[in-house]
């Protein structure tokens, strides 16, 4: 029977109830009295040199209040990057100057070039227009390898080249791994791009900055998956605010995937214009320039080398990918095609000896960084792609190749860092395998090619290393902060309780999920344990939700907080009821002496706390409220098999998703139905990337896809109903929830399924395509088809 | 600016209107009922759909004094008389139809649209009719389910798949 609640449970969602009706709270329906609205002019080329810019005009419109530019900034900080990679020489990174609004140079279409703030939002586009920009246009780098050929035009002309970074990872295998290529029984190379995708959360970013006069403090109402992260890059890197003056609140976010995560140059912006003009300044972003503001996510460009023997035992994996930075280093941008990727190349396999080579390339497009997955998806793809390849080259199943190579001892140590705690592989294929009747398939390719059409089954293998990150070690590798998480407990006077956590919800349930963990842990009803997140004013210093970590990390810090309450109030317990603290049982919310019928409710000890007549104080404080840091020591590594049927339409190339099915493991689960639907929708942006979303750039760096006429987001009528399975569960063995993480499974798994099983209907027609890069247009699908 | 008036909810509101104001930011600004929300600029995404006289319509594309005397219904008055959740709006949150909930009032009032064209509408049914409506959460998934459901069809139950 499923449990009514409880970790295990599904119950609804408390958060439903004021979506459904309206009353949700995004930053958008956020308005303080006498705000003005700032609108930003933007670049319209890709690169050039800012000659002059005439405001005068813009300035003598009636509503506008003022109008800003670069030279407003002077002694401001540049929007600072989080994450420092070392090269292969021992050297940092290259990392220029990301002003807040250009100075000298535009260097991707949508780099904020002025800012004009007015009485509304409309006056200050109009002003906007008004605006006299001289830009001698440059010759713009938008191709990753044609911006690192001699005499290529320079992103940043004080940097040496558009190279950020030459990183090699793990350097001193590198001869090794050579060796092991050269004399392979066997070597499947594939070339292939990982395309640049938009994140696209359903709301557009917006930020309200205002400032109160009478205690000089300033307060940013912004749509981020990490107040804290951002009050700290803002304030002390930016503008020179100290926290106790600056309070960062996120209400309700509307959707993040990644690209709400990073300080963005309008919340520096507004907070910054506020103080100046001592009025709150908003800015509601609109669609268009979502698509040429927020930070994209993918595009690399990779060859992947699998080496084998003569037994088809993987010997060696050897990649070389040019990742591309855009025209600025986002806040976490370096870490994902390295430590977000070079570590997770082993898959899910035993190959001795990996090499990875990374170079990360300034061009003038937008900044990329970290979208659902954030490298995981990129080495996922490449790795289940080749081993495909490697299957048909070889004339064996792929299913079979891959068991054969699967790690099936834990703990293992990889040979890219990262030491899996615990796993099972055959689990999740065999899992899988039964949800797909893999045996039926030869019928139901018959019954398609009756209708004409080629059907194809694509199936891969994926894990991820979540529950970002143990401190100590990210720190070695670059990150400027540690990844801990805390959650705050306070308990009032007459039992309920208020959890106070530093993870965000934009979308994952936390205030339902949460709650089931602490009610759990207590004996109490759910309904008594509110969920406080998203205010820098009323929860602790927390480095927010991203990386599939809340409840790994998160939770962990509530489950610690819980722990050290519950802990407390048996004290409390053993002095009201005379009995010894070791023998004080908590259990469905009523503390017991054990041996004894002796016993007190939850309530009457939390009031006890408060209310401290018949209480130790000579050996315990009053108050109930603890709280909690949590650093993990490890990743959390979720995996799975995941499989899809497709059906092609040789006469036009279109793909049509029949069918697709997920068996994950991640570990314990809290609440099942959040979990599925977690993985629904990484399944959905996961299909998207494979076939039909495509951020286009022209050679000039012109974006070509930036509004959803252009841009094309996966509808309901592209996708199937999922199955998806979540019962092969190894729990974490290191974080006290056993714990893996959700979010970004389906879309890390769900690429290579898609391809996979694309080639595989064109096999069925007699078409042996190698590859065929993402999106699999109908267009690009007919072509490869035509040889 | 001129004043335009319209039943919202079964209740007659005033608020101004300059010419080029959309339905959706007389709603949200002048009104200042922000459950209808805007997601883009290119009526694509429908997470502005709002019923105008009974027919459903992305308030983006809609100027406030071209509808001055309308009946307009938005999520705001999709609830039951004793407030508690309509039947569409009951189906999303038991067949957890929404996550960050920033489509979902367009989501829920395109529904309702549809289950009054076709109260028993297939799978299929469903998801043509919600192409003007984009989520980026779910995976339409349990959208699809929710509708179903609310159309008194059986669907599976969550978590139970």
């Amino acid at each position: 029977m499923p449990k009514d609640t409880g970790i295990g449970a599904s119950p609804k969602r408390r958060e439903d109830v004021r979506f459904l009706t309206g009353k949700g709270r995004y930053t958008d329906d956020i308005n303080v009295a006498g705000q003005a609205h700032v609108v930003f002019l933007r670049s319209d080329v890709a690169h050039g040199r800012i000659k002059s810019i005439d405001t005068s005009a813009a300035e003598a419109i009636d509503g506008v209040v003022r109008v800003f530019t670069a030279k407003d900034f002077e002694g401001v900080g540049g929007i600072p990057c989080g994450w420092q990679i070392t090269d292969r020489q021992g050297n940092p990174m290259q990392e220029p100057k990301h002003p807040i609004l250009a100075e000298g140079k535009v260097r991707h279409v949508g780099d904020p070039i002025a800012a004009v703030v007015a009485e509304s939002a409309s006056i200050a586009r109009l002003a906007c227009e008004a605006i006299e920009v001289d830009i001698e246009a440059l010759p713009a780098v938008v191709d990753m390898k044609a911006a690192l050929s001699d005499g290529a035009p320079k992103v940043h002309d004080d940097l040496t080249s558009n190279l950020c970074y030459d990183w090699g990872f793990v350097e001193e295998n590198r001869d090794a791994v050579a060796e092991a290529i050269n004399s392979a029984a066997h070597v499947t190379t594939l070339e292939l791009v990982n395309n640049r995708l938009v994140a696209n959360p359903m709301e557009p970013r917006v930020a309200v900055g205002d400032f109160a006069a009478h205690d000089q403090s300033s307060t940013l109402y912004t749509t981020s998956q990490n107040p804290h992260v951002i009050r700290l890059l803002m304030g002390a890197f930016v503008l020179g605010i100290p926290e106790h003056k600056l309070r960062v609140v996120a209400p309700d976010v509307g959707g993040g995937f990644g690209t709400k995560i990073f300080h963005y140059a309008e919340e520096a912006f507004c907070t910054f214009a506020a103080k100046q003009l001592e009025r709150a300044v908003k800015w509601t972003c609109t669609r268009s320039e979502a698509f040429m503001s927020d930070a994209h996510g993918r595009d690399h460009v990779t060859k992947i080398e699998l080496a084998l023997d003569a037994d088809n035992n993987f010997t060696a994996i050897r990649t070389e990918t040019y990742a591309n930075m855009g025209a600025y280093l986002s806040t976490f941008a370096p870490s994902v095609p390295t430590w977000l990727h070079g570590t997770l190349m082993a898959g899910n396999y035993k190959t001795p000896l990996v090499y990875v080579n990374v170079k990360a390339v300034f061009t003038n497009t937008v900044p990329v960084d970290a979208y659902r997955g954030a490298g995981r998806p990129e080495a996922t793809f490449q790795l289940e792609r080749v081993i495909d390849k490697a299957a048909r080259e070889l004339g064996v199943d792929p299913v079979d190749l891959r068991r054969q190579n699967f790690i099936r001892e834990f703990p293992y140590q990889t040979p890219v860092a990262v030491e899996y705690d615990t796993g099972d592989y055959d689990a999740t294929m065999d899992k899988l395998l039964s949800m797909i009747d893999r045996d039926g398939f030869a019928a139901r390719r018959k019954e398609s090619e009756s209708r004409g059409k080629l059907r194809g089954l694509g199936i891969n293998c994926y894990i991820e290393a979540c529950g970002i990150a143990p401190s100590n070690l990210v720190g070695q590798l670059g990150a400027r902060a540690g990844l801990y998480e805390s959650a705050t407990v306070r308990v009032n006077a007459t039992g309920g309780l208020v959890v106070m956590t530093g993870s965000h919800s934009h979308g994952q349930g936390h205030e339902t999920s949460f709650a089931q963990v602490v009610a759990d842990m207590i004996g109490i009803n759910e309904d008594q344990i509110e969920i406080v997140h998203g205010d820098t004013a009323n929860t602790p210093m927390g480095m927010g939700t991203y990386g599939s970590r809340s409840l790994a990390v998160g939770g962990s810090a509530m489950v610690r907080a819980t722990e050290k309450i519950i802990a407390k109030a048996k004290k409390i317990a053993a002095h009201i009821m005379e009995a010894a603290e070791g023998d004080i049982e908590l259990k469905e919310g009523r503390f017991t002496v054990a041996g004894t019928d002796k016993s007190l409710a939850w309530g009457d000890v939390t009031l006890a706390a408060y209310v401290p007549h018949n209480y130790p104080l000579t050996d315990l404080e009053p108050g109930l409220e603890e709280t909690a840091f949590y650093d993990p020591n490890n990743f959390t590594y979720p995996a799975g098999a995941y499989a899809c049927e497709v059906e092609v339409d040789p006469e036009t190339g279109q793909v049509q998703v029949l069918s697709f099915a997920a068996a994950d493991d991640f570990g314990n689960v809290v609440n099942p139905m959040i979990v599925e639907g977690q993985v629904h929708g990484g399944l959905a942006q996961g299909i998207g990337q494979a076939l039909l979303e495509n951020c286009a750039y022209d050679e000039n760096g012109q974006l070509l896809s930036a509004s959803y006429m252009d841009y094309a987001m996966p509808r309901a009528g592209d996708l199937p109903m999922f199955q998806v399975d979540h019962s092969c569960a190894t729990p974490c063995t290191h974080n006290p929830l056993g714990v893996k993480g959700c979010g970004e499974a389906g879309a890390i798994g769900s690429p290579p399924a898609i391809v996979n099983g694309v080639l595989d209907a064109l096999a069925s027609g007699g078409h042996n395509v190698g590859h065929i890069n993402m999106p699999l247009t109908p267009a690009r699908v007919w072509a490869a088809m035509q040889g | 600016m001129t004043n335009v008036t319209m039943t919202v909810n079964g209740k007659s509101r005033t608020a101004a209107a300059e010419g080029r104001t959309l339905l959706v930011d007389w709603l949200r600004e002048g009104l200042r009922m922000t459950g209808t929300h805007v997601g883009c600029d290119t009526s694509q995404c429908g997470a502005c759909v709002v019923h105008v006289n009974g027919v459903a319509m992305k308030s983006c594309s809609v100027l406030a004094q071209e509808v001055d005397g309308a009946e307009v219904t938005t999520i705001e008055g999709m609830a039951n008389a004793d407030g508690s959740l309509g039947t569409i709006q009951q189906a999303f949150q038991d067949y957890h139809g929404l996550q960050c909930g920033f489509c979902t009032p367009g989501m829920v009032m395109s529904a309702a649209a549809l289950l009054k064209e076709n109260p028993r509408p297939t799978e299929a049914d469903v998801r043509h009719y919600l192409e003007g409506n984009i989520c980026r959460c779910t995976g339409y998934h349990n959208i699809v389910k929710a509708v179903m459901a609310a159309s008194g069809q059986q669907v599976a139950p969550v978590a139970a798949e």
